[in-house]
């Protein structure tokens, strides 16, 4: 039981609680005592692969699915029983969903419309939504005469012209090409700084995560794995599954932990903690087997005695030839140990 | 070698089957203007608008006209209800038996009107319902429904899923996401549905012969006319009554659903 104080502080601070969340479809259970808690005013990213139950999370903050079990709070009030309409939460949807009817300024105007405000108030707010997003003087058009990153930008200006408590993204740059989406990620950051508004986005691409987010929540079987800001969920893993989903680590087993010199436990190893040295004094070597250019590096497969390494170097610097023997070094503190499943 | 334009003995092949499939309807038309009374002769000996003013004074037109069109609207408000929300229900749900369903609810335009009709005589003659105006009316609906079905749940399938959760999101409530997003889109496809519905119904005469009992609608009182020998072209004025009130609706279902391949309303 929380004082008055106190509760008026988690109000403060958190725009979404999951308190042991579940979601059953039939025996399947897509979430899965989930708990976590997305600060007011914070970028959080809900990362995993398709069925992992991070787009069920996401429906369950908007209200289109209800929780099996456990309490869900949105701003400290617990919304189990409250429709999506009556939820100050508002989504941009994966195919974007813009009424095909209506023209981009109605689209914009339709929530306010909706609540009753008058015409031309609604269009005046909608004019600056649209000025938000950099779509001005297209209010007139129809969404089919949009491109896709144009559509985007409508949903949300829709979705933001509701004024949210908490602003929902469902795989939000998946339809993008890649310009495009590096262009969209930039944007979205500066406006939710700008807007000081919730973010919740789900994404199955780990780089758009990493780069977007305050917090990210790795789920896995509806289940999430590791939550914490992205360069700790990158650096320390948790799990086996967050190291190879999060970047490309080499995932070590005891017995190749012991021969790297660490303790005999699962650690996981980031390709870029690894140098290749002379084989002078070396006491780690190997075959390269593989070469994979990837612009600013070159990851070298590695064949060791007691298994394969990833190596990155850095373009420009030496690289060996595939079949050449080279030797490798790390840092003592390149190695993270990680808990075993 | 395949050409890409058709030889002249098809295209003659064509222009003859189109021929003798609509000349007929022509002289239907013709034969209300002859003013021979008892035999169809051709070429008529003479023509005449009499028969305009006959048919409009005779009394037994006027119900058996009454009956087809309260039987047809009936029918078509009951088909836009029911079929639409048939579609809605098969378009978006995901049921056990759901393709099972789905073929039962087309079955009834793919299978005779006569067996639709006898299965409803008995049907009806097992409950020990009177036939009345609203056995005529259940008779249509079965057939009406599908059509309405058809046109509805094609239009559904084109619209995205999530436009309806788009709108109960922005915070619209259910009455007004029908209003606002699903009515809009779905408008013209329900429309030439009805249209449809209506002209089918309008000139039915299987089912409604084992559904009617001593009734009679207009394409009923229109068979039995034919038999008789005095005032015939009458009939035939009533025939083109009957086609200007299924066609010219069939018309507008037809321009209504033409743009089918693009995004619903997008070019509105």
């Amino acid at each position: 039981m929380g004082t008055p104080a106190r509760s008026r502080t988690l109000l403060m601070t958190n725009a979404v609680e999951f308190l042991s969340v579940s979601r059953l479809f039939g025996t399947v259970r897509a979430v899965d005592g989930v708990d976590l808690s997305i600060k007011a005013g914070s970028f959080f990213a809900m990362l995993g692969p398709s069925g992992s139950g991070k787009t069920t999370c996401l429906r369950l903050i908007s209200g289109f699915e209800r929780p099996t079990g456990g309490t869900i709070r949105i701003f400290g009030q617990d919304v189990g029983r409250v429709p999506p309409n009556l939820r100050n939460v508002n989504t941009v949807f994966q195919d974007y969903a813009l009424f095909p009817h209506m023209n981009v300024r109605d689209n914009v105007a339709y929530g306010l419309m909706v609540k009753g405000v008058d015409r031309r108030t609604r269009h005046a707010k909608a004019e600056e939504m649209l000025a938000l997003v950099k779509l001005d003087s297209y209010g007139d058009r129809k969404p089919a005469q949009l491109s896709g990153g144009q559509r985007q930008r409508v949903a949300l200006a829709r979705a933001l012209v509701n004024e949210p408590q908490v602003l929902l993204l469902d795989e939000p740059l998946g339809a993008l090409d890649l310009k495009l989406r590096e262009a969209m990620q930039d944007e979205l950051k500066a406006l939710q700084q700008r807007l000081g508004i919730t973010f919740v986005f789900v994404t199955h691409d780990q780089s758009e995560a990493l780069s977007m987010a305050d917090t990210v929540a790795v789920f896995n079987n509806g289940k999430i794995a590791q939550i914490g800001s992205p360069a700790d969920v990158y650096a320390r893993p948790r799990t086996r599954f967050v190291a190879d989903f999060v970047g490309s680590s080499n995932v070590l087993d005891p017995a190749m932990t012991r021969a790297l010199g660490g303790p005999e436990v699962t650690a996981s190893l980031r390709p870029e903690a690894l140098r290749l040295v002379p084989a002078a004094g070396a006491t780690l070597c190997g075959t390269v087997t593989g070469l994979r250019y990837l612009g600013p590096s070159v990851r070298v497969t590695v064949q060791m005695p007691f298994g394969v390494l990833g190596v990155m170097v850095p373009a420009g610097s030496p690289c060996p030839e595939p079949g050449s023997s080279v030797c490798i070094d790390l840092a003592p503190d390149a190695l993270h140990v990680m808990e075993d499943e | 070698m395949l050409s890409d334009r058709a030889s002249w003995g098809l295209k003659a092949a064509a222009i003859g089957g189109l021929l003798f499939l609509h000349l007929p309807i022509l002289l239907i038309f013709l034969y209300a203007f002859t003013t021979d009374e008892r035999t169809y002769q051709f070429p008529p000996p003479g023509l005449t608008t009499q028969w305009f003013a006959v048919a409009w004074n005779r009394a037994d037109i006027w119900p058996p006209l009454y009956l087809s069109l309260k039987v047809a609207v009936i029918s078509t408000a009951m088909a836009l209800v029911l079929g639409t929300l048939c579609a809605a229900a098969m378009a978006r749900a995901s049921f056990f038996g759901r393709d099972q369903i789905s073929l039962l609810i087309i079955l009834p335009i793919a299978l005779p009107g006569i067996i639709t009709g006898m299965s409803l005589r008995s049907a009806f003659a097992i409950m020990e319902i009177p036939f009345s105006t609203w056995t005529i009316v259940l008779g249509h609906a079965t057939f009406c429904i599908v059509i309405v079905y058809n046109n509805a749940v094609a239009r559904f399938r084109r619209l995205s899923g999530s436009i309806i959760e788009a709108s109960l999101d922005l915070g619209a409530n259910g009455f007004q996401t029908f209003r606002h997003v699903l009515l809009p889109n779905l408008g013209s496809a329900m429309l030439a549905g009805g249209m449809l519905a209506f002209a089918l119904s309008f000139d039915e005469v299987i089912v409604t012969t084992f559904t009617a009992g001593q009734q009679s609608t207009l394409p009923i009182w229109m068979l039995n006319e034919l038999v008789r020998p005095r005032q015939r072209p009458v009939t035939n004025v009533v025939a083109i009554a009957v086609f200007v009130t299924t066609f010219v609706p069939i018309l507008i279902a037809f321009y209504l659903t033409r743009g089918g391949s693009e995004t619903a309303g997008g070019g509105k």
